[in-house]
């Protein structure tokens, strides 16, 4: 590999910042156009996060530990499915209980794992094409889980618009009542927009603990969870803004760091809010039109559906 | 009956976890539920984590009622907690005796202030409160790690980020010789009794209700949807706001890093536990308040990991959202399948 210079540097890390919320966001944004709203991605992440962590350690097998944090987002929102779907649980409360229970056994299950180093997942690295300078090392240098994220995003997109099936999800998560009269299982598409959520939410941790900072450490997401769900409603529930809204939150994130390393007078602690005032921001400067977010939202949005068979 | 059952299903869960980690289930659960409490010490703790539990859940069933989502009662907390402590910081020397009720008023508008964020944001321009109040827990933790660390770092405190330890007209009063249980009890018990008059026994409280059950009625019968929403997110936030600085003037006596081991959040839980009620979360306050006792003494007894305080007490809203379907629905059972029957309340 060439030597990096300072903005090929900004742009990598810049992009790996934006990885965790993109991949965690894309998952989000499929769970709620089925009319689901899951706040438990904080609690998803932090589960696949150390699960891919340990399947990493343990066995030394990247693959593995990639698989891991999926599967364990999965069976995670699988817990919140069966509360939201099957036991008709209010949603929002589900979700905090999968946030807290998440902060509570990913604490646990992680505590021998504090502080062991790992390398960092291996890179992609086209001889030639790597050493373009500026580009080269952004798109021919990443990890596999930056590409996939990106991937996703299309998959996701071409999913919802392209195809029956995802016209199908949309119709759920517009009118669950209209979807259920013309014979399509409600329940059921929604349990597997939920589990592709939480497989999004698990590869979002695993990214974080695998390649971003590699190592495990309590509470390591530190409130991206959340983030990703504020980018879904700023992405308007379109999935190429969930793309740009990730990145640039993972700009605002770098951009605070490098003040800091330059040794700007304010203290780390403050620049450190800033990724959540902007998201704050951002969430009004959205929201302001009621009207807009009320067209983009998918109507059944957190509806509890329950049929009178 | 469904908390209870809730609480039976979770302690039947908590066995398997304490076998699956390899330790003995029933001496484990003994020591995390019994042993904590089996002399006045025990229960003076219990009742000294009880109360900000209480307190804040109070406040956070009100909004949960109307359908306002504040779950960033932690952030009220540390800030009310920041507004009280603001006082000793400046006048470190004061030996008035208005000090600690100021402080205390302080906390709550403290606890207002931050609240007051979402809500603004909300009634004016629509943004979800469940994330701005949440996205702030962050920001108020930050602020106080940036005082702690800086301004108000004590500086003969050997560069610990610790505060100046508070002069005694700062700190409340213990009201049980020999332990820590102090004043602040007594208003979170308050805290619980005007809940409950609000609640049951005046208009307002009945505006809460409807607008929670049926906002277009409410809105139809004259109840301002905008004025619902600041009160019960000022309510909520000053009540977390007084929980917090209580923790400091009554158990830390200084400003540090770490004021809650994250009251804020199980608070959400207890309102949940309490069935949204004020006589409700007086029970479910001491359960888990018994979370984290018994997490702390099987931390010491048996080496457990804290964590576990926080695996019991996300089992348990699991197991209670689970069990309200018994509440919402009636289970029949038909030849072909299982299905509830349309019998909502």
């Amino acid at each position: 590999m060439a030597a990096i210079t300072t903005v090929e540097l900004i742009l990598l890390t810049v992009v790996s910042a934006a990885t965790p919320l993109l991949l965690a966001a894309t998952g989000e944004l499929v769970v709620e156009k089925s009319g689901i709203l899951n706040l438990g991605v904080e609690g998803m992440m932090l589960v696949g996060a150390v699960s891919a962590f340990i399947a990493m350690l343990t066995t030394g097998s990247w693959a593995l530990g990639i698989v891991a944090g999926a599967a364990a987002g999965v069976i995670m929102s699988m817990l919140f499915g069966v509360l939201t779907l099957f036991f008709l649980a209010n949603q929002v409360a589900s979700g905090l209980a999968l946030t807290l229970f998440g902060i509570g056994i990913s604490s646990l299950l992680g505590i021998p794992f504090i502080g062991l180093p790992i390398d960092k997942l291996p890179s992609l690295d086209v001889p030639v094409l790597g050493d373009i300078p500026i580009f080269g090392p952004l798109i021919f240098e990443q990890d596999f889980l930056i590409y996939f994220s990106v991937l996703m995003v299309v998959v996701v997109h071409f999913f919802l618009f392209r195809t029956r099936a995802g016209l199908v999800l949309r119709a759920v998560g517009e009118s669950h009542d209209a979807a259920h009269s013309i014979g399509y299982s409600v329940i059921r598409i929604r349990f597997f927009a939920v589990m592709f959520g939480g497989a999004m939410a698990g590869l979002g941790g695993a990214f974080l603990s695998l390649s971003y900072t590699p190592m495990w450490v309590e509470q390591m997401t530190a409130g991206r969870g959340w983030i990703a769900l504020a980018l879904v409603v700023f992405a308007t529930w379109k999935p190429g803004r969930v793309l740009i809204g990730a990145y640039l939150f993972g700009a605002v994130t770098i951009f605070q760091l490098h003040l800091q390393g330059f040794g700007v007078q304010i203290p780390g602690q403050v620049l450190s809010m800033l990724p959540y005032l902007v998201t704050i921001l951002v969430l009004v400067l959205i929201s302001r039109n009621a009207s807009r977010v009320k067209l983009s939202a998918p109507a059944c949005l957190g509806q509890i559906f329950h049929s009178n068979t | 009956m469904t908390p209870v059952m809730a609480l039976g299903l979770s302690l039947i869960a908590g066995t398997v976890v304490f076998y699956l980690l390899g330790y003995p289930p029933l001496q484990s659960l003994y020591a995390f539920f019994i042993s904590p409490i089996s002399d006045l010490y025990g229960v003076c703790e219990l009742l000294v984590k009880a109360s900000p539990l209480a307190m804040i859940a109070v406040g956070l069933s009100m909004g949960f009622r109307a359908n306002v989502w504040n779950i960033g009662a932690e952030g009220q907390l540390t800030v009310g907690a920041l507004f009280g402590s603001a006082l000793v910081i400046y006048f470190p020397e004061s030996n008035n005796i208005l000090m600690l009720p100021a402080m205390l008023i302080l906390g709550i508008l403290g606890g207002m202030a931050w609240a007051s964020i979402p809500a603004f944001l909300k009634t004016r321009f629509n943004t979800n409160e469940i994330l701005t109040s949440l996205l702030l827990v962050y920001v108020a933790i930050l602020l106080l790690s940036t005082l702690v660390h800086g301004p108000w770092r004590d500086p003969a405190g050997y560069n610990f980020p610790q505060s100046v330890l508070f002069q005694n007209v700062a700190i409340l009063p213990v009201i049980v010789p020999g332990t820590r249980l102090h004043l602040g009890t007594i208003f979170a018990l308050l805290a619980i009794l005007t809940g409950w008059i609000l609640i049951s026994r005046t208009l307002a409280g009945f505006q809460v209700r409807v607008s929670g059950m049926a906002p277009q009625a409410a809105r139809y019968t004259g109840v301002r949807s905008n004025l619902m929403i600041w009160c019960v997110l000022l309510g909520a936030g000053g009540l977390a706001g007084l929980a917090g600085i209580i923790e400091i003037t009554g158990l830390i006596g200084q400003v540090q890093p770490i004021i809650s081991p994250g009251y804020g959040f199980s608070a959400i839980i207890v309102a949940f536990l309490g069935r949204l009620h004020p006589v409700g979360i007086l029970f479910a306050s001491l359960v888990l308040a018994l979370s984290y006792l018994g997490g702390e003494f099987v931390q010491i007894k048996l080496g457990l990991p804290l964590g576990i305080a926080g695996v019991f007490q996300g089992m348990l809203l699991f197991f209670l959202l689970s069990c309200d379907i018994l509440i919402h629905y009636r289970i029949e059972i038909r030849k072909t399948s299982i299905s509830g029957s349309a019998r909502s309340t």
